[in-house]
């Protein structure tokens, strides 16, 4: 049920995304959805994409440090309150989110939230039992 | 197994053997010198001294220092000893600030240099039957041709790389299966960083021994070449005014110091301020003079590299005495509001913090009366790999920041940058931006 996200270290400079979104580009790749944590001195751009092995290798062919990471995409109404009822659920068990953003795309009338917890298997058992949809990689990578 | 040392009479002469022997090469040299080249004549007779007034090896320090500037002033070939017909090669120094320095080779020359590189070769534990992959420079540097006929020399199957084309090094180096590497230390972690990247397992490799120099590095770096390749790494130390590549090597049994081969080179340690001999143990700027050298013989040069000198005897038999770790060059030294500040010393910060890599580049700047120092270090892979949060990275920039301020007592800012960012030089690299219009 977890999803592989690619995060990219890039120096706040000039080009920096451009040159990641054209390597993968040519590498027919397609970015599912992406955000970006950045300082003053450098960001984080942490992408999901239809092809992770693909989409790692020619990053790091071109020098890129890349990390892989485990995170979690949940379905959520996509009105009022649906980021709430992720947060509702977890409150009470020792789970921290340590950042989380949305899918672009929407599957149907709900809306999809990335998020990245310190213990995703514990998070995924909690939100399953708690009626909340969880989406598998596989599923993701082709919405 | 024996210690393996390739001219056992020479490299291992009692101390007052090897001293006569230097001392009867010194008076030729300075007598050639004083006769031949205009600008010994000047300085000696500028010091009041004579070459017949050295009557011992510690007359030496009478006579006068030759500089870097001194060889830049005499560009191209004032100091040449012999006519340029009896000249069989010609190298040059880069020339990274101001004018490149020219130095000459007579064919005996050539002959000593190479023998002088199977020396080393020999020192690494390396034989006929080892393959060197050769990638120092070829062309004016001394590296590439210095190391190509010391191990022509030894009889070993030398394969020409020089420098760049790093994939094709990496494909020579999984299918000719050298068992030897030489190259400048930040050059091989390259390789070892490449070759991972594609995918190649490098400790896999044949190769058992890396010979690097050309540039500082510290024993930490050591560490990392022979954990990423699975080789012995040692340290050889030259310098083309001197001779090239071969003027010292660290032996595989000691690897403490490099012994400088005293048949052939005088080496002192001075106090770079006031120019007194140091003891023996006590860091100082190295200087050399050579005994053999027939188309540049140098007197008392000034190399500006620091170090110090070994005169404990080695567990490998060689009688020659052995110089340090380069501390740094005296030219490298910052000084950053009032503090005197090594690359090598921060290098040594980064590798000593676990998950970096020494690559890293110093910007020194002046904002108002105050001198700054940025410190620019790439993100290495192993650290990004287990750290996608940005309060991870910036708790690894306060690490740095404060242990540069632990160790150097200096306050710099540190900048994490992309891999690759930074300018990697296959020569020397050159680490440092000086921004300051002093
Ligand atoms: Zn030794």
């Amino acid at each position: 049920m977890k999803v592989d996200q690619i995060s990219i270290f890039l120096e706040n400079k000039p080009g920096g995304l451009e040159r990641v979104t054209r390597i993968l580009k040519e590498a027919n790749i397609n970015i599912r959805t992406l955000s970006i944590a950045d300082t003053s001195e450098f960001g984080i751009l942490r992408l999901i994409v239809n092809d992770v092995e693909a989409a790692v290798r020619v990053l790091k062919e071109d020098g890129f440090r890349i990390s892989r990471t485990t995170v979690v995409a949940v379905e959520v109404p996509d009105r009022p309150g649906g980021l709430h009822s992720i947060m509702e659920v977890l409150s009470g068990h020792d789970i921290n989110v340590e950042y989380l953003y949305a899918f672009v795309e929407k599957s149907g009338e709900n809306a999809v939230i990335i998020v990245r917890f310190d213990n995703p298997d514990q998070a995924i058992d909690i939100l399953i039992k708690n009626n909340l949809t969880v989406l598998p990689g596989a599923k993701l990578y082709s919405l | 197994m024996a210690v393996m040392i390739y001219n056992e009479e020479f490299e291992t002469l009692p101390r007052e053997v090897l001293e006569a022997l230097q001392f009867k090469r010194l008076q030729q040299v300075l007598q050639r010198v004083y006769h031949t080249v205009g600008f010994y004549r000047r300085t000696f007779d500028a010091a009041g001294v004579k070459p017949d007034d050295i009557k011992t090896l510690a007359d030496l320090s009478r006579l006068p220092f030759t500089s870097k500037q001194d060889l830049r002033e005499n560009y191209p070939f004032g100091l040449f000893a012999v006519p340029m017909s009896s000249v069989v090669r010609l190298h040059a120094s880069s020339g990274t600030t101001g004018r490149s320095t020219v130095v000459g080779y007579t064919k005996r020359d050539i002959d000593t240099w190479s023998e002088l590189m199977a020396r080393c070769f020999v020192a690494a534990g390396l034989t006929k039957n080892d393959i060197i992959h050769n990638a120092y420079g070829y062309g004016l540097f001394t590296g590439g041709l210095g190391a190509h006929y010391g191990a022509e020399r030894l009889g070993a199957s030398v394969i020409p790389m020089s420098g760049g084309n790093t994939k094709r090094q990496i494909m020579i180096l999984q299918d000719f299966g050298p068992t030897a590497i030489c190259c400048t230390p930040s050059y091989a972690l390259n390789l070892a960083e490449q070759g991972q990247a594609m995918g190649v397992d490098m400790r896999s490799l044949r190769l058992r021994v890396g010979i690097f120099g050309a540039e500082p590095w510290s024993d930490q770096m050591r560490d990392q070449l022979e954990d990423q390749l699975a080789i012995q790494a040692l340290n050889i130390y030259g310098l083309s005014e001197v001779m090239g590549p071969g003027v010292a090597m660290e032996c595989s049994e000691g690897r403490e110091g490099m012994h400088i081969f005293e048949d052939h080179f005088i080496v002192e340690t001075i106090n770079p301020e006031t120019g007194a001999v140091l003891p023996p143990g006590e860091e100082g700027e190295i200087v050399f003079t050579t005994l053999s050298k027939e188309a540049f013989p140098l007197i008392r040069y000034r190399t500006r590299d620091v170090a110090c000198l070994i005169t404990a005897p080695c567990r490998c038999g060689r009688s020659h005495v052995r110089m340090g770790r380069i501390m740094g060059r005296s030219d490298d030294m910052l000084i950053i509001r009032g503090v005197n500040v090594f690359p090598s010393q921060i290098e040594a910060v980064l590798v000593g913090i676990e998950g970096l890599e020494p690559h890293y580049q110093l910007v020194v700047d002046r904002g108002g009366t105050l001198d700054t120092l940025e410190v620019q270090v790439e993100v290495s892979e192993r650290t990004f790999a287990n750290a996608d949060e940005v309060k991870v990275l910036q708790k690894m920039e306060r690490r740095i920041v404060k242990d540069i301020k632990d160790y150097l007592g200096v306050s710099a800012k540190v900048k994490l940058v992309e891999p690759k960012s930074l300018q990697r030089f296959e020569g020397k690299a050159s680490r440092v931006t000086d921004r300051r219009k002093l």
